[in-house]
């Protein structure tokens, strides 16, 4: 029987793949001529990070999964079994906590870095848009994780973000009691909590994590200059002046950085595996206790931002959803970024200083929101939160009038080095 | 060049940041009695040793230690079987058990007013300079049921069972209270001198450190060996092998 042969003329047991699999293409496609940008900086590490952070609890949580007995009466009976009784368990356990802590910061930077450079512009727009979703969808995991060691900083956790559900009118109340399945977070809670963790989360996870490298590779990688290495092509091999092969070129530098990465990842995890107490806080070395609540309620540090926003919104006519819908409000509007920057330049390199300014107080804002978020508040804290919301939203809703109006120097035709 | 990228914006960035956490510190009260200085160290062996044997005398009574088994000490301790038997072992429990009170829960709360809590993760949940400072903080109170009361933990439930070591400390004003320590003076010296009850209350903070976590010794000697080699070995390795491979980028 005749076969199509596959055009790549691979020969042999790889020759035989590929006219039934299209191994070499794939190959081709995404790692040996996928051509990137050669002028990444310091910047673009964050990217193969946060896949190396993703497969790092993927795997450390299946194993912790093998341990971990959810449940009101065992689950913080079987943590402490993992750090005690369990082979290495403690390893793996400060692996999956301080990953999950790595893997916000490296996606908070990476986020930041399409900021700086417009990484989100035409037509990357998916590219950003598939982002921002794994960025929603990380937040929930984060929050199922958070709640099933059932210390008593997962209880009050789950009980301040559930009783979000019940800001609604009308169906609130009965909603958050059929999800939390519950009067209050309880044994049903963490059962659901884990199967939306371990199963349903990682599925979208890791299907999103997909659709956003095809999307990228699609219409390639952006850079610092913010220029298109597609527009100037080599005559002959039509191979991007400016491009390098993805791999070796890539590869064999982001190993860098992921040897950096986990130098750091392991400083933290051996010598300071609680964090100074934002990895695992103080409150959840004892069980859930819904008699005692801890002194100060505060998230996990990478959900501060947002938290600080619920708590600076006041509640008008008898409600507290406000908070929750300004709350929301503020991830729903990274989905609009790419249409939001009317900027002619992409990169911050040849944009004028009002988006610098613009975007440097964004920074500081950001992170001042995340401080006020784990700190108790006070009137002073109040008035910050509030005046660092406005900025927030006003950063976004107002670029389509700023970047506008603001200079822009010339970009250059190729890179610079 | 005088653009404004990414290399200039991270010191703005950490100056923003260094002024935001040195302000908001400085904005809040301090409420808690200030604990005493105290620094751990469960590498000390023969301190946590003789804290497991103060711990099993004096507080295994009331309180558990449910995530340690017996033999797990004697294994990070160096104590045989037939020692943690002959002298830590009261209850006649197998030494693969964990630490477990006799007193049973529902009369220790008619008792106390509360279960007596278990102290496995005690000095996480609070601290190691908490605990320290708690078991040096009794005072006499005569309003309280057992005649004591605590700076650290106000309405403290647990009568003073370290008192005829340490004798009874009566709460000094607020005014004479000195600039060192707690603001308690020894009214009836107790079995141990000052600095003997000191080094006691130390070795039994360092014991529950150990209790805490047993795994801590052998987390931070595997962490420096896996530094070792990441910082030795796989970094010098990847350094140069990206300097190989982008020598033909021009």
């Amino acid at each position: 029987m005749a076969i199509i042969r596959n055009p790549y003329k691979t020969t042999g047991f790889l020759g035989w793949i590929d006219d039934r699999f299209p191994l070499t293409k794939l190959w081709k496609d995404h790692l040996s001529e996928y051509y990137a940008p050669k002028n990444f900086n310091f910047w673009y590490y964050f990217g193969s990070l946060a896949l190396l952070v993703l497969v790092n609890q993927l795997i450390t949580g299946i194993v912790l999964a093998m341990a971990y007995k959810p449940g009101a009466e065992t689950a913080f009976d079987s943590v402490q079994y993992i750090m005690r009784d369990v082979s290495w368990g403690w390893l793996i356990r400060y692996m999956h906590a301080t990953g999950a802590s790595a893997f916000f910061l490296v996606v908070y930077l990476h986020m930041f870095r399409g900021i700086l450079y417009g990484s989100h512009r035409k037509p990357r727009e998916l590219v950003w848009i598939f982002g921002a979703l794994i960025f929603l969808v990380l937040m929930a995991e984060g929050f199922c994780g958070y709640v099933l060691p059932w210390g008593n900083m997962s209880y009050w956790g789950a009980e301040v973000i559930l009783s979000l559900f019940g800001t609604i009118p009308y169906i609130g109340h009965a909603l958050q009691i059929w999800i939390q399945g519950d009067f209050t977070p309880a044994d049903a809670t963490i059962n659901r909590l884990f199967s939306l963790h371990v199963v349903a989360l990682p599925f979208v996870l890791v299907g999103l994590v997909v659709a956003h490298l095809i999307a990228l590779h699609e219409v390639g990688s952006n850079n610092p200059d913010g220029v298109e290495i597609k527009e100037h092509k080599d005559p002959v091999t039509h191979i991007p002046l400016d491009g390098i092969g993805f791999h070796p070129y890539y590869t064999v530098k982001d190993i860098v950085g992921v040897t950096v990465f986990l130098i750091l990842f392991s400083a933290v995890i051996f010598f300071a595996p609680e964090g100074g107490g934002y990895v695992l806080e103080k409150p959840n070395f004892m069980p859930a206790n819904p008699q005692v609540t801890p002194d100060e309620i505060a998230p996990s540090w990478y959900f501060c931002v947002f938290y600080a926003m619920l708590r600076a919104v006041p509640s008008f006519f008898h409600s507290q959803i406000w908070g929750v819908l300004v709350m929301f409000a503020a991830i729903v509007v990274l989905f609009f970024l790419p249409w939001l920057d009317r900027s002619p330049v992409k990169s911050i390199r040849y944009k004028g200083p009002i988006f610098k300014i613009a975007v440097v107080i964004f920074a500081a804002d950001f992170l001042m929101l995340c401080y006020l978020g784990m700190h108790k508040p006070s009137p002073l804290y109040t008035l910050l939160a509030r005046l660092g919301t406005i900025y927030y939203f006003l950063f976004f809703l107002a670029m389509p009038i700023y970047t506008k109006i603001d200079k822009t120097k010339p970009v250059p035709e190729r890179v610079t080095a | 060049m005088s653009r404004l990228n990414a290399k200039s914006l991270a010191p703005l960035l950490t100056m923003v940041l260094a002024g935001l956490l040195l302000a908001a510190p400085a904005a809040r009260a301090q409420e808690e009695a200030k604990t005493l200085p105290f620094s751990d160290n469960a590498g000390n062996t023969a301190s946590v040793q003789r804290g497991a044997r103060d711990f099993m005398a004096y507080c295994s009574g009331c309180h558990s230690l449910k995530y340690l088994r017996y033999n797990r000490i004697g294994q990070d301790l160096g104590i045989s079987d037939d020692q943690l038997k002959q002298n830590l072992i009261f209850s006649g429990v197998k030494v693969g058990e964990p630490i477990v009170t006799a007193l049973p829960a529902k009369p220790a709360e008619d008792w106390f007013g509360r279960v007596p809590p278990d102290l496995s993760l005690e000095t996480k949940a609070r601290s190691p300079e908490w605990v320290y400072s708690y078991l040096m903080g009794f005072y006499l109170d005569s309003t309280r049921p057992f005649g004591v009361n605590n700076l650290f933990l106000p309405n403290v439930a647990m009568p003073a069972v370290l008192g005829e070591l340490q004798g009874w400390q009566v709460k000094e004003d607020e005014g004479k209270a000195e600039q060192e320590g707690l603001p308690l003076k020894l009214v009836q010296p107790g079995s141990l001198s000052p600095e003997q009850y000191q080094a006691f209350v130390s070795d039994l903070t360092n014991f529950m450190v150990y209790a805490a976590e047993p795994t801590a010794k052998e987390r931070t000697s595997t962490g420096w060996n896996v530094l070792f080699y990441l910082i030795f070995l796989l970094l010098p390795l990847t350094y140069f092998l990206k300097k190989e491979f982008w020598r033909d980028v021009h």
